[in-house]
């Protein structure tokens, strides 16, 4: 095998294996990426019953429903709008009335949210960025900086 | 007091960080020996300085020094001593003190080890060092100083987030750094090579036991953090594709390249400009991990107090560095002499082959990483990547390569044989096809693929297995030629065994606890029974209890097997006083078989629990897989060709590994 052929099979096994790393790439992003959405997108985008998304924002005072199975009801809410949200499992140790919350899963063709996980907060103070971002475009953001409590 | 002494040893480091990257450098620039010497005190002194300032900041930690503002925001006096020590890289400031503290350390072991260098590569080679350094102590000092005080000092601190609290977790950064920063090394190397224009095969000697130990400590590193997010976090996963475990795992895959890259390097002369290439993007990925965990770009655990602008000072840095260094590369590199040639089968072809899948992999996962973050600034839609995409195209990768493992240290140098390494590894592939009959066999449930991976994970280890029993000519000589050639193998046959053994083991676990894991979530009342893989889980009832700085639920299950209770499990709930959270604790049965894990939930209306139970066979064979690589790593460390500073003795120098004849 002369200099030239070696070389030529070197780049051609590397571009084959690039190829196919291109590939499974945008076919990956194409069908796994998950959109983040607020209650009021989900209206505003008409979401199809079926996508999967991750639904953000807070959860709803008084909205927790826990029945005597390990089936959740509570309601996700941006201060516009609100969905209900269901979900069977455990719940994050953070999980509260009042907080952020971001939960991933379908919309079901009643309209009511599938969660089938709910984000983890890991601390007290934090707030999803999504979730944060999203409540201070409307205008609703009471966190750590927000403008009515600057210095 | 002591603070203050920390304070001002910091800035002193910085001086003489700043005398480390100028006069070396002058001095090689200008074949000055002894402006080039300066390099090797003020390394070691450099080092010192920075320990002294740990070592305060450490010292306010452990007596609660609550008139220092880090110390305040991350500790508590009620803290379990333990805590308060981890602590200190607990939150930002101080783990990027240890960051430094590490970088220096790497220095100056060079400067003490370093006595057969010549003198121009040690003199850059500590100058690049001691410009990471500058970098990092500047940001420290302007963005990020640990010993800022706060007046009047408070009456006891805010304390450390509870989940960071833990055994696991408290020495999971000092091994992650170690191994991040270890590759600065290999980066400092590389950028004095392009300086000096001049590179050869003992350069490369010089860079793997640096870049071996770097991986090792990675390996723990990364497989600690795993493991803690395993027990710790109750989702009764192992790895979730969160951008910071990829923030660690990119650095990890591309040093497993420049290993095996440098190996061609030392051994063949082969692969220079690439082995440097890759020995730039391997810290520059370390780079970016310090940027995405440390600026708070990314929602997790370890993103801290959100500062943007020490997100840009960072940004900044690793721009700089990274740019700086490419174009270094861009401009001297075609000035390397091109090295050996070989054929396509080949030992080199095989290794090649290796950076060709393990690089690819490592982009791959970079992508997924980085495209949230890329597409949000461009168009400001919020997407997640999550594990879908990476099990999508990390692990179509990652077949061919893990197939292909055992072939490469049966194939010789220049030029290889496939048959005769197809023909010796044919015991592994019937050991490997036995197993896969076996598993499809009694195995019902879980997809089709799986015994396919348990297959592979056994292939790796019985090629490994092989590759060491041919070389000892075992079953083939009389029992005492092959315990002499046992004895005589170089180490670091026994450690590339080890190594891809191990990686053997973890596809295993992987494999198993992905295709098999049971699950069952449950409203459970005490007496209640569930019945989960062969075991039966009884629920005996909760009770309150108290920790040292937290209250706890504690639940109590016996666990039967065949009737016999031999086992009980405390999942627990543990509200933090100081801290005001909650944290779950798994209670786990581990046996070799798979973890029986269960987490408690919460209250439900008629005095039940919501329990959610696990069983993840085989999990351990992922931490101990890891160990086994770690060893591996260990044992090739110890070989004498790669001591550092071991004067080469021509009677004892091992030839080149020849293929098993």
């Amino acid at each position: 095998m002369t200099r030239k052929q070696r070389r030529s099979l070197f780049i051609g096994v590397s571009v084959a294996v690039l190829a196919t790393a291109v590939a499974l790439v945008l076919v990956a992003l194409e069908d796994s990426i998950v959109f983040f959405y607020s209650p009021s997108d989900v209206t505003e985008k008409q979401i199809k019953p079926g996508q999967r998304i991750r639904l953000g924002g807070l959860v709803e005072e008084g909205s927790v429903k826990r029945g005597s199975g390990t089936v959740i009801r509570f309601a996700v809410t941006d201060t516009i709008k609100s969905i209900e949200v269901r979900y069977e499992g455990v719940l994050p140790d953070l999980f509260r009335e009042g907080q952020g919350v971001v939960t991933e899963g379908k919309l079901s063709s009643t309209g009511v949210f599938d969660a089938d996980s709910v984000l983890a907060k890991h601390d007290e103070n934090y707030m999803p960025p999504e979730v944060a971002d999203m409540l201070k475009k409307k205008g609703v953001w009471r966190g750590a900086d927000a403008p009515q409590k600057a210095k | 007091m002591i603070i203050e002494i920390g304070h001002f040893a910091l800035i002193l480091g910085l001086g003489m960080a700043i005398l480390q990257m100028t006069v070396p450098a002058w001095g090689a620039y200008k074949q000055d020996a002894g402006l080039m010497r300066i390099a090797l005190p003020a390394a070691q002194l450099q080092f010192v300085l920075l320990l002294v300032s740990f070592l305060a900041l450490t010292h306010a930690f452990v007596t609660s020094d609550f008139s220092v503002q880090t110390v305040w925001q991350n500790s508590h006096s009620a803290k379990p001593l333990i805590y308060k020590i981890s602590g200190v890289w607990g939150n930002h400031e101080g783990s990027m003190l240890l960051w430094v503290l590490i970088l220096a350390l790497f220095g100056a072991s060079v400067a003490v080890f370093g006595g057969n260098l010549p003198d121009q590569l040690r003199a850059n080679v500590l100058a690049v060092q001691a410009s990471i350094g500058v970098a990092f102590l500047l940001f420290i000092i302007a963005a990020s100083n640990p010993f800022i005080r706060t007046f009047p000092a408070p009456f006891d601190g805010n304390g450390l987030n509870p989940i960071l609290q833990d055994p696991a977790l408290a020495f999971h950064p000092p091994f992650l750094y170690t191994g991040y920063v270890g590759f600065s090394m290999a980066f400092s190397f590389a950028v004095a090579a392009l300086i000096d224009g001049r590179i050869d095969a003992a350069w490369a000697r010089w860079v793997r036991p640096w870049t071996l130990a770097a991986w090792m400590f990675l390996t723990l590193g990364v497989a600690m953090g795993s493991w803690w997010a395993y027990y710790e976090l109750g989702w009764g996963g192992w790895w979730f594709w969160d951008p910071v475990e990829n923030a660690s795992f990119m650095p990890w895959l591309a040093g497993t390249a420049l290993l095996h890259s440098a190996l061609v390097m030392e051994k063949r002369d082969a692969l220079k400009v690439w082995t440097i290439l890759l020995a730039i993007l391997t810290f520059s990925l370390s780079l970016m991990g310090t940027f995405l965990v440390r600026s708070g770009v990314l929602t997790s655990v370890h993103a801290f107090a959100v500062d943007p602008s020490r997100g840009i000072f960072i940004l900044v840095i690793m721009l700089i560095f990274i740019g700086g260094s490419l174009a270094l590369f861009a401009w001297r590199a075609p000035l390397l002499k091109k090295g050996g040639i070989f054929a396509p089968i080949s030992r080199e072809g095989s290794l090649v082959l290796n950076n060709l899948l393990l690089t690819t992999a490592c982009a791959a996962v970079l992508i997924g990483t980085l495209y949230p973050l890329v597409l949000e600034s461009i168009t400001g839609a919020k997407i997640s990547v999550g594990a879908p995409y990476f099990n999508a195209t990390f692990g179509p990768l990652m077949v061919p390569l893990l197939l292909a493992i055992p072939f490469g240290p049966f194939l010789a140098w220049k030029r290889g044989d496939i048959l005769g390494a197809t023909q010796r590894l044919l015991f592994a592939a019937a050991c490997a096809l036995l197993v896969i009959v076996f598993i499809f066999a009694t195995q019902s449930r879980g997809p089709w693929l799986a015994p396919f991976g348990i297959g592979l994970g056994i292939w790796l280890v019985f090629g490994a297995i092989s590759e060491v029993a041919f070389r000892v000519k075992m079953f083939r000589a009389p029992w005492e030629e092959v315990f002499r050639r046992l004895w005589n193998l170089p180490r670091a046959a026994y450690g590339s065994m080890f190594a891809h053994a191990g990686v053997g083991v973890m596809v295993i676990g992987i494999v198993a606890t992905s295709a098999w894991q049971s699950e069952k979530i449950l409203a459970m009342k005490p007496g209640q029974t569930v019945a989960i893989a062969g075991y039966e889980v009884v629920f005996e009832g909760v009770a309150p209890s108290a920790g040292p700085n937290y209250q706890e639920t504690v639940g109590k299950f016996s666990v039967r097997s065949g009737g016999v209770a031999f086992m009980q499990l405390f999942p627990s709930k543990r509200r933090y006083t100081v801290e005001k959270q909650v944290t779950t604790e798994a209670g786990i049965y581990a046996s070799w078989a798979g973890d029986l894990y269960v987490v408690l939930g919460d209250a439900l209306e008629d005095g039940a629990m919501s329990v959610r139970l696990y069983f993840n066979p085989f999990v351990r064979c992922i931490w101990f897989g890891t160990i086994i690589m770690f060893v591996g790593g260990f044992i090739s460390l110890s070989d004498r060709r790669l001591r550092v500073g071991a004067p080469r003795k021509t009677k004892t120098q091992p030839p080149l590994p020849a293929p098993a004849e």
